[in-house]
């Protein structure tokens, strides 16, 4: 079985991101692995370690695909020295300030037609928060989509996946025939920490860099656009005061002075 | 004057109030036209609660792949409908489900998604405010239909009485819709108490609770107030990790929250320092979480928040 999992590389949740000229301004932030994608990667290779691993040469394999600048590769990295065996990103200029609808669209032309069975995502990036990507890259491979899940399991023999969706909704058992698309909530598994051997063989492992043209796709005219953008005000320092045991009733005179009593 | 249409969301048999935050908004660029969902037979029932909000019509499209094949099989009949009757724009409520239907309808009729709104104006220039809340954007779609999700709770409701005109619609689920089959639902729990992303208040917990939420939970209900938790509070599984409030968890912006025990992480606050107004209550005077405050009590939650919860008894007696 061929698994490709999609990572992107996001600014730091803890740094500071502000605009610039209508996208995030990503150089002046430390980059990383978005968090919620490590689930992804941890749950492709429980599926390839529950069926007989992912050894080179062997009939399972983790593949991480990316889009983004240069220097997503190491974002990649960290997701090689997990243990997937190889990747691929595409970084081209023209993909600058791509939204979702461009992404999945040269996400979906780098899968097509390249062996894969399953392709596994995080639910959301931490930078944009779209949540949309893996519905679109559904729609756009005409695979299932099996989104949000919080437990999956895949029988290669029978080609069949199934999974539970946990949303605010409720909770669905759905399943599907491969190929399939599926995304994994963050309490589906614990990401391993890379090991010190995991770390020394991901330098060795092959990076597939490629531009629009060898994707085969042509930049497109955006889908929308920004008009503005402003940092929001701070807000005007409030009230604190100190609890000598009347801090509850200050509290509820608050409320009522607001009204929300 | 331009159509815009609305996905009518529905919780159990019931339209919500997004349904009428949807329409507020969508009303102020044309007509408005909800579309509605649903199953075999229960269709005509299930528009007769699409009744508040500026609604002039309802599409009412009835069919068991809707159950059976989730995301997929509405976004495949919304995509049809769009093609039928081009409307100016598609709004939809943002969360898991309504974003990613959104997004397989984008792809589908080559339309711009912007997901996220706080607000629609008239000429469909869509109000975001991201990272975490720092940073308001305005942006607009450029390319076929405008497809925005808007935060529930973040536009006021025109609740008005309406009865739209109901026209039911016939089509037939594309077999590439289908590829996933749903063979069982259960519908969340339903505590006492209102759903966190469309609460008026929210009472949240954290660190500071050590696991012991009653005094959190006495004043939400006082308050009637949904619960949330910071992310150190439900990894540590002292409480539901679907209450979380952050950067990994729920966004919520209500009229009033009510931080208790947390400290502020920016993780936290990425998913509540939209609130119109924030109360806190912690210990620690350098606590972060004191800088958002509009009203902010240095004190130990346990004694705090009962005497406040009394007190707001109290004043509602």
């Amino acid at each position: 079985m061929k698994i490709a999992v999609c990572v992107k590389q996001v600014p730091d949740s803890w740094a500071e991101k502000k605009m610039v000229n209508g996208v995030l301004d990503r150089e002046g932030v430390d980059a990383v692995l978005n968090d919620l994608d490590e689930y992804a990667v941890e749950e492709a290779l429980r599926i390839v370690e529950a069926h007989g691993g992912n050894e080179e040469g062997g009939a399972h394999s983790v593949t991480i695909i990316s889009m983004g600048p240069e220097r997503a590769t190491e974002a990649i990295r960290k997701a090689l020295s997990m243990g997937a065996n190889d990747a691929i990103l595409v970084s081209d200029a023209a993909l600058a300030g791509s939204d979702a609808l461009a992404t999945s669209k040269v996400l979906a032309e780098v899968i097509k037609n390249s062996g894969f069975d399953l392709v596994i995502c995080g639910t959301e990036s931490t930078d944009a928060r779209m949540s949309v990507v893996p519905a679109m890259l559904a729609q756009r491979l005409g695979w299932a989509q099996l989104t949000f899940a919080s437990m999956v399991s895949v029988d290669p023999a029978a080609n069949t996946i199934s999974i539970t969706r946990t949303t605010e909704a409720g909770v669905d058992a759905i399943n599907a025939k491969l190929p399939a698309v599926i995304s994994v909530v963050e309490k589906i598994n614990e990401p391993r920490y890379p090991s010190f051997k995991g770390i020394m063989a991901a330098k060795k492992k092959t990076i597939d860099s490629r531009d629009l043209a060898a994707v085969g796709v042509s930049a497109e005219s955006a889908w929308s656009l920004v008009a503005d953008s402003a940092p929001r005000p701070p807000r005007a320092a409030g009230v604190k005061v100190i609890d000598e045991g009347n801090g509850g009733n200050d509290l509820a005179k608050f409320l009522v002075e607001k009204k929300f009593i | 004057m331009s159509q815009v249409f609305i996905l009518a969301d529905f919780a159990g048999d019931k339209c919500t109030k997004t349904t009428a935050e949807l329409a507020t908004a969508a009303a102020r660029s044309g007509s408005v036209t909800a579309i509605v969902l649903a199953a075999p037979g229960a269709g005509a029932a299930l528009a007769a609660t699409v009744n508040h909000g500026p609604i002039a019509n309802a599409l009412v499209v009835e069919s068991a792949d809707f159950a059976t094949y989730g995301v997929a099989a509405a976004a495949d009949a919304i995509a049809q409908i769009i093609a039928q009757k081009s409307p100016s724009a598609l709004l939809v409520a943002s969360h898991a489900y309504g974003k990613e239907v959104a997004g397989r309808v984008a792809v589908a009729t080559d339309s711009g998604i912007i997901t996220d709104a706080v607000d629609v104006a008239a000429d469909l220039t869509a109000t975001q405010l991201v990272f975490g809340g720092s940073t308001t954007v305005h942006s607009k779609v450029s390319k076929g239909v405008a497809i925005i999700t808007v935060r529930p709770n973040s536009i006021e409701a025109d609740l008005s009485d309406s009865t739209p005109a109901v026209e039911n619609l016939s089509l037939t689920i594309s077999d590439s819709a289908k590829l996933a089959t749903t063979t069982s639902s259960t519908p969340p729990v339903k505590g006492g108490r209102p759903e966190l992303t469309e609460a008026q208040i929210v009472v949240s917990g954290g660190r500071g609770t050590n696991g012991d939420f009653a005094a959190v939970e006495g004043f939400a209900d006082s308050l009637n107030a949904a619960v949330g938790a910071s992310r150190a509070a439900t990894d540590a599984g002292w409480y539901p990790h679907s209450h979380q409030v952050g950067q990994t968890g729920k966004t919520v912006s209500p009229q009033l929250y009510v931080a208790c025990g947390i400290s502020g992480a920016i993780q936290h606050r990425a998913g509540m320092q939209t609130s119109k107004t924030i109360a806190v209550v912690n210990k620690d005077p350098e606590a972060p979480i004191f800088d958002l405050a509009d009203f902010g009590v240095v004190g130990d939650l346990f004694a705090v928040l009962p005497q406040a919860t009394q007190g707001v008894v109290a004043q509602k007696s």
